[in-house]
């Protein structure tokens, strides 16, 4: 099963290190990982993806307690929630392909944020489902370059994951 | 400000010793490099925190280590960087299996050097990270009191383990001085490591356990590393269970107590695994179901409900589900259990099954005659079997026992029975040769009067022999019992049961004199070799006091360990001896 482990970390240096080197370390998959500052500067938030069954994902989630630097958890995935994802493509847009290219990304209600003589690139932001099944659509035009941020996650409605 | 509140102006040397000094550290084991020589010559214009200069960086880790295993609180490491550091990796990895409280030193090169792969410069962030409870890197001098201060409330709390400092050069510079003030105690808001245990959950156990017809009591080391062996002994009397102790827990149920059913495991006691392989309850009290202990874990104990006390809640149903959960300190948990169970005196809920347990005791006692730890007596060699009861005659049963890894430490484990926690020390989880000599050192300084024995093997004692001379420098009166069979014998014995006894690389030739290698350290050396010699030797060797003896005991090469579980198999499946199975 997938799942979404939402991570606020203490902002210091070696603290993300940690979390990777646990998932190396004991084996576990990552299927993305992001991470950046919170409006407050002394903590960082990872959003983490990652497969396994229950037993494998209790001992994650222990896991990542056990580290010092690590504040809170929470597996989005047992709750309703929301999950983002931005990924930008470079295609070869020329001819009549320019046409179809921006009939498809105008579908998915993607963006074209550059245009060259002959290539589009394209932003799609939506789940990561949304984003491959883009790229699928995408098959009769050359892909040049994709480029995912990974995904970034938050529980829905008053459940929030502060100090 | 009136002059005397006024902090102290030092260096960050000199604040890093004091810091120990403040945290109560009697002794420090190091040896000095480039990158300490700030904090060694702050060491040396002080008194109070003492130093000892090993030969080796893995032995002051071992000594720290093994301080801590006898007295509870972290042992403290000063090493170099670069080499020193990596030295001490393994005794790092060995306190870190084990969940020992230790506080690792080290030295690294100047902050502006550092990522330049200046000399002497190793990532000792990266590489001790999987293998730490923690690390820090001080990045302001200011901070060394209060990273001091963490490292030691990191080490020593919930389940403990080894914390690295890691000191850039600059960080301790004389010149540089800052206002000293060592902090009371500290809180950390990513760390609340003192759980004192659900108590419905207490609740739910405890009524199990009354209820139970075949029940075990499991426990390892977190019973001694959490000091609750009374409180284990008072509950197990109460409920009239059967103890067996983990290799880690040994000590921690007197041995010599009839509710004592011997070590389980591997290498248990044939009682021991029947026991826990027929239990209907096991209650797990700080022991973690190591792949030592459970064998295959499809098979094991299938009708039994468990219930597992343990601090750290990732040892919880890792590799063996749990039906009843508590998480929290052993000490407070098993109190609370005693509360409940004052409360429930004379009404019929607090009664035992007391029927069922008669039979259970009567099916155990039949399992106590199958193999009883029997081993063959033989007229011209010596058992180590009997080396090891004749040294529990010798100390009565009160020595610190120290071991390598081997057979020997198997035998130590079996045979020296235990009565006392904090006395039998070894490395189990990593199982690290090596470990016996530094570990009898450490528990020597501290405690002078008592007697230290370390039981090892002609293979584990040569991976550091060196501290012998360590031992002489500090007076260390250990006594060594070197069970020698003139092979790396635990090898030998898988060699012999799946290998068709072909000894790749498991004999250990041109082994030196060791009588005279003890003699050249300044030592007493004293070789063994008939069993009529044994009893003077001990004799001998027990008597000087303040020596350093160590005993060259040639001992029966062919023997094996027994009983052993049988690879793959269910707790209860076992070989009994070379012609012996279940
Ligand atoms: C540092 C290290 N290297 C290798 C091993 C693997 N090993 C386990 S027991 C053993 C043999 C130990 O021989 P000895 O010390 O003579 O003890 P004996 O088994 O003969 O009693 C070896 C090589 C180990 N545990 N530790
Ligand atoms: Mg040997």
């Amino acid at each position: 099963m997938r799942h979404i482990i939402a991570v606020l970390l203490e902002n210091e240096s070696g603290a993300l290190a940690r979390v990777v080197g646990l998932f190396a370390q004991r084996g576990y998959n990552i299927d993305s990982l992001t991470v950046a500052a919170t409006e407050d500067p002394t903590l960082s938030r990872l959003t983490l993806v990652t497969r396994g069954d229950d037993q494998v994902i209790e001992q994650i989630t222990k896991q990542l307690h056990k580290l010092i630097e690590v504040v809170k958890l929470v597996d989005l995935s047992d709750n309703a929630h929301i999950e983002r994802e931005l990924m930008m493509v470079k295609v070869k847009a020329s001819g009549d392909q320019r046409e179809e290219v921006k009939r498809c990304a105008d579908i998915f209600r993607a963006q074209i944020i550059d245009v060259s003589p002959t290539t589009y690139t394209i932003q799609v932001v939506g789940t990561s489902d949304k984003l491959e099944a883009f790229i699928q659509a995408l098959c009769n035009t050359q892909i040049l370059e994709v480029v995912r941020t990974g995904v970034s996650g938050i529980s829905r409605g008053e459940r929030s994951l502060a100090l | 400000m009136s002059q005397q509140n006024q902090p102290e102006m030092l260096s960050g040397g000199a604040m890093l010793v004091r810091a120990l000094h403040d945290e109560g550290v009697e002794y420090v084991y190091g040896y000095p490099g480039g990158a300490v020589l700030h904090i060694y010559d702050a060491l040396f214009q002080q008194n109070d925190v003492k130093h000892v200069l090993v030969r080796h960086e893995q032995a002051a880790t071992h000594m720290a280590d093994a301080y801590a295993r006898a007295s509870g609180k972290a042992g403290v490491v000063l090493v170099t960087s670069g080499p020193g550091a990596t030295n001490a990796v393994t005794g790092i990895a060995t306190a870190y299996m084990d969940s020992i409280p230790m506080v690792v030193i080290c030295g690294q090169v100047m902050s502006h050097l550092i990522g330049d792969d200046a000399f002497q410069e190793t990532d000792m962030m990266g590489i001790s990270r999987p293998i730490v409870k923690h690390n820090m890197s001080v990045r302001n001098p200011a901070e060394i009191p209060m990273m001091v201060k963490k490292a030691f409330y990191i080490a020593q709390s919930g389940r403990p383990g080894p914390v690295v400092l890691d000191i850039p050069k600059d960080m301790t510079i004389p010149s540089q001085k800052f206002p000293y003030d060592y902090p009371k105690d500290i809180k950390l808001r990513s760390y609340n490591p003192n759980a004192k245990g659900h108590p419905g959950q207490i609740k739910k156990a405890l009524q199990t356990l009354l209820a139970a017809k075949k029940p075990v009591l499991y426990s390892g080391g977190g019973v001694i590393l959490g000091r609750a062996s009374d409180e284990l002994t008072e509950l197990a009397r109460r409920l009239n269970l059967p103890v067996t102790n983990t290799l880690m827990g040994l000590g921690a149920y007197p041995a010599s107590d009839p509710q004592f059913i011997g070590m389980l495991g591997m290498h248990g006691s044939f009682e021991a695994n029947q026991v826990m392989h027929n239990a209907d309850v096991i209650f797990a009290v700080g022991a973690r179901f190591d792949d030592r202990v459970t064998n295959a874990t499809k098979k094991f104990c299938p009708n039994a409900t468990i219930i597992h006390i343990d601090i750290d809640p990732a040892s919880i149903s890792k590799t063996i589900n749990a039906h009843i959960p508590i998480v929290g300190l052993v000490k407070p948990v098993l109190q609370e259990m005693l509360s409940q169970l004052d409360k429930l005196q004379g009404k019929a809920e607090g009664k035992l099954d007391q029927v069922a347990l008669a039979n259970w005791w009567n099916q155990i006692n039949q399992w106590r005659e199958v193999h009883g730890g029997r081993y063959q007596q033989r007229a011209e060699l010596l058992m180590p079997q009997a080396v090891i009861e004749a040294v529990h005659r010798h100390t009565k049963g009160d020595a610190y026992v120290t071991s390598d890894v081997g057979q020997h430490q198997m035998f130590a484990a079996q045979y020296y029975k235990f009565d006392k926690p904090n006395r039998w020390i070894n490395s189990g989880g990593l199982g690290t040769m090596g470990f016996g000599l530094p570990a009898a050192m450490g528990v020597k300084l501290h405690y002078p009067d008592a007697e230290v024995v370390c039981v090892t093997g002609e293979g584990s004692i040569q991976m550091n022999i060196q501290e012998l001379s360590t031992c002489k420098q500090y007076g260390l009166g250990v006594k060594i019992i070197n069970l020698n069979n003139g092979y790396l014998g635990m090898v030998k014995q898988w060699q012999d049961m799946n290998y068709d006894s072909r000894y790749s690389s498991s004999y250990m030739d041109s082994l030196p004199d060791f009588v005279k290698l003890a003699e050249a350290y300044g030592h007493v050396g004293i070789r063994v070799t008939t069993p009529e010699e044994l009893e003077p030797a001990l004799e001998r060797a027990f008597a000087l006091k303040d020596r350093l003896v160590f005993l060259d005991i040639h001992i029966d090469p062919k023997e094996h360990v027994y009983p052993m579980q049988v690879p793959g198999g269910a707790m209860n499946e076992m070989f009994l001896s070379k012609t012996e199975r279940t």
